[in-house]
């Protein structure tokens, strides 16, 4: 198989709040031997909330990064859910609209810029189940994870809209009944625990204006994983984890219930799997201990 | 002239029951049918009531697609029962089919839910035109077809509720006004006869029911059977609270806006500075216990090890020349 090369989208939370997370996409990028080329020049995608304030910025900004990635001459791939959601966005947006297309062109020629549409944008998890294939991966799994109950969490923003993340991934999601997760956990020798919520919000986004909606939403997800007998968490969203794996305290006061599990991120798990170490994965920066290797 | 093969399907349907009036608690029945391909949700619960139990109760009128009666959740999955087609549910779902009311904690009788909350949200948003007319004007008042392009098709919505009983928020927060109203006030905000002045769009800046406490799910947008998009116009609010000068300065809008200052200082998110920024120098006081968790598991950077893009004056010179908000 031709070796996969992907420019790199890291967005800022694997810069800063979840290290782990860069590090442990990187280790599962050397195992697989999928290289990664980091668009240092990248902004921050206004995780949906520039927009509220400034669309206009926000789509110029989107239109640069992805500029960049078809300097690459290659696909993006993203690491967070919500920079896919907001890059895929924008791409869609300018891709079917010629003059807002030309507006934001007429910005980025002010830094030497284009955008013109060719580089396709996708999250990591999609690119390994769509490019290296998942029969691949369960071929290289050294240490299979037989022995743990694992929930997947999707997290919304690879899989809502259906529409646009249709138009990024090859394997079409459902987002009533999402399995890409769930068929890597396979993948990885694991069992993949089903419950009610993990197709559900976490309430990142409203952290801050709505503390209690949002500690309401991640004590449910984890209340709901639990209930289920999973050993742990598994998700491809660093915001979810980031609230999954910090915010159980509030969470527990909320819903009146006691809810803590360790939370990896899918590069974590799938780094597990094929027998990348403890520090390689950088397993020691999670809140809730991972304390099960 | 093609043929048209009509094909059959064994389904076990798992339905929820409740009768407010005798039952303590819901509960869930089955019927095993034989279901053709040509057959909707809706001739589902005709064929419930029909061939298996009169007293099944549910809502249902137009048969067409727009009166929104007939709303229910299929395997979870908010759904105009006459509008879906019961293949792209098995397809979907597989042969084990759960049907349940919008809402279980406001069913009343099955599929039958008590909407009072829906209607009070959507009362709430003045969902009429405010524009002060004559009583006998001499010509009408012409919407020019790129005016009526920016409803963005969110005068199509049948209030069907699909939206509104989907939304994670509605569910947790009995004061947060929903999809549906939400793109209801858009609906007339956007409307260039519309004279209603601040006074629907400040309903909607409200703090814990206004539109700042979405969590952006796209629950809203997936559930609509109508494509209004809801979200859309939830986004679409959050610009004009702003354009329209009555966004307050708090923890909402500050940190909507702190994304812009932290890109153009560092091109990337000062995370722990939008916090600060967000909540003011007392508020964040309150993540302390958190942060040192963080902190001690080298999760917090610091403000001298902040990272910063590359080209970074590439970036600062755009947010300069491309923003077009000010608050």
């Amino acid at each position: 198989m031709k070796k996969l090369r992907y420019a790199l989208f890291t967005g800022c939370t694997a810069k800063e709040s979840t290290p782990e997370q860069m590090m442990s996409t990187m280790a599962v990028a050397r195992k697989l031997g999928i290289e990664l080329i980091e668009l240092t020049e990248a902004s921050c995608c206004g995780a949906s909330h520039l927009q509220d304030y400034d669309d206009f910025l926000s789509l110029v900004l989107n239109a640069r990064n992805i500029a960049y990635a078809e300097k690459h001459g290659l696909t993006m791939v993203t690491i967070c859910n919500t920079c896919q959601l907001n890059t895929a966005m924008t791409k869609h947006r300018l891709d079917n609209n010629a003059e807002l297309k030309s507006k934001v062109n007429e910005k980025l020629a002010e830094v030497g810029l284009e955008y013109k549409g060719t580089s396709h944008v996708t999250h990591f998890l999609y690119a390994l189940i769509d490019d290296f294939g998942l029969d691949k991966i369960k071929s290289m799994v050294v240490k299979p994870l037989s022995q743990f109950n694992i929930a997947p969490f999707y997290g919304c923003h690879n899989i809502r809209p259906s529409e646009l993340q249709n138009e990024s991934h090859k394997s079409a999601e459902n987002p009533y009944n999402p399995t890409s997760l769930d068929d890597l956990i396979i993948a990885c020798g694991g069992m993949n625990v089903d419950y009610n919520e993990k197709n559900k919000c976490c309430g990142f986004h409203a952290e801050l204006q709505a503390p209690r909606t949002a500690a309401i939403l991640t004590g449910n997800a984890v209340a709901g994983a639990m209930d289920a007998n999973a050993d742990w968490m598994v998700t491809p969203c660093p915001l979810c984890h980031l609230k999954l794996d910090t915010q159980t305290g509030h969470a527990s006061k909320e819903i009146g219930r006691e809810v803590t599990l360790p939370v990896l991120h899918m590069q974590q798990m799938l780094g597990l799997a094929l027998g990348c170490t403890y520090e390689e994965l950088g397993l020691k920066h999670h809140v809730t201990d991972v304390n099960f290797i | 002239m093609g043929t048209h093969k009509i094909t059959t399907q064994d389904v076990t349907f798992k339905v929820f029951r409740f009768n407010a009036d005798e039952d303590y608690l819901p509960y869930y029945k089955e019927y095993k049918m034989e279901v053709t391909s040509e057959e909707v949700v809706l001739d589902i619960l005709n064929r419930i009531k029909w061939d298996h139990d009169g007293s099944f109760s549910y809502r249902r009128s137009c048969r067409h697609g727009i009166c929104g009666a007939c709303a229910i959740k299929v395997n979870g999955r908010a759904t105009l029962a006459c509008k879906e087609s019961m293949n792209d549910m098995i397809e979907l779902f597989g042969n084990e089919i759960t049907l349940e009311p919008l809402s279980i904690k406001r069913s009343v009788k099955d599929m039958i839910i008590d909407k009072g909350d829906f209607w009070e949200k959507h009362a709430q948003v003045q969902p009429y035109l405010v524009s002060d007319i004559e009583d006998n004007p001499e010509s009408e008042h012409l919407v020019s077809p790129e005016e009526a392009e920016r409803l963005l098709d969110s005068d199509i919505c049948i209030q069907c509720g699909a939206c509104h009983y989907a939304c994670p928020v509605v569910e947790v927060n009995e004061d947060f006004i929903g999809p549906a109203a939400f793109a209801k006030a858009y609906r007339f905000e956007a409307d260039v006869r519309d004279e209603a002045g601040t006074s629907r769009i400040s309903e909607v800046n409200q703090e814990a029911q206004g539109v700042w406490d979405c969590v952006k799910c796209y629950e809203c947008q997936e559930a609509c059977p109508k494509e209004v998009n809801p979200i859309e116009k939830i986004t679409k609010l959050h610009n004009m609270i702003f354009t329209k000068g009555v966004a307050k300065n708090n923890v909402a809008t500050r940190h909507a806006v702190g994304f812009k200052h932290s890109i153009a200082k560092h091109g990337l998110l000062d995370e722990g500075e939008l916090v600060r920024y967000s909540e003011g120098n007392i508020g964040v006081i309150k993540h302390v216990p958190v942060a040192i968790k963080m902190f001690k598991k080298g999760k917090i950077v610091l403000p001298w090890n902040m990272p910063k893009a590359d080209k970074l004056d590439e970036i600062k010179k755009l947010v300069k020349s491309s923003s077009t908000a000010k608050f």
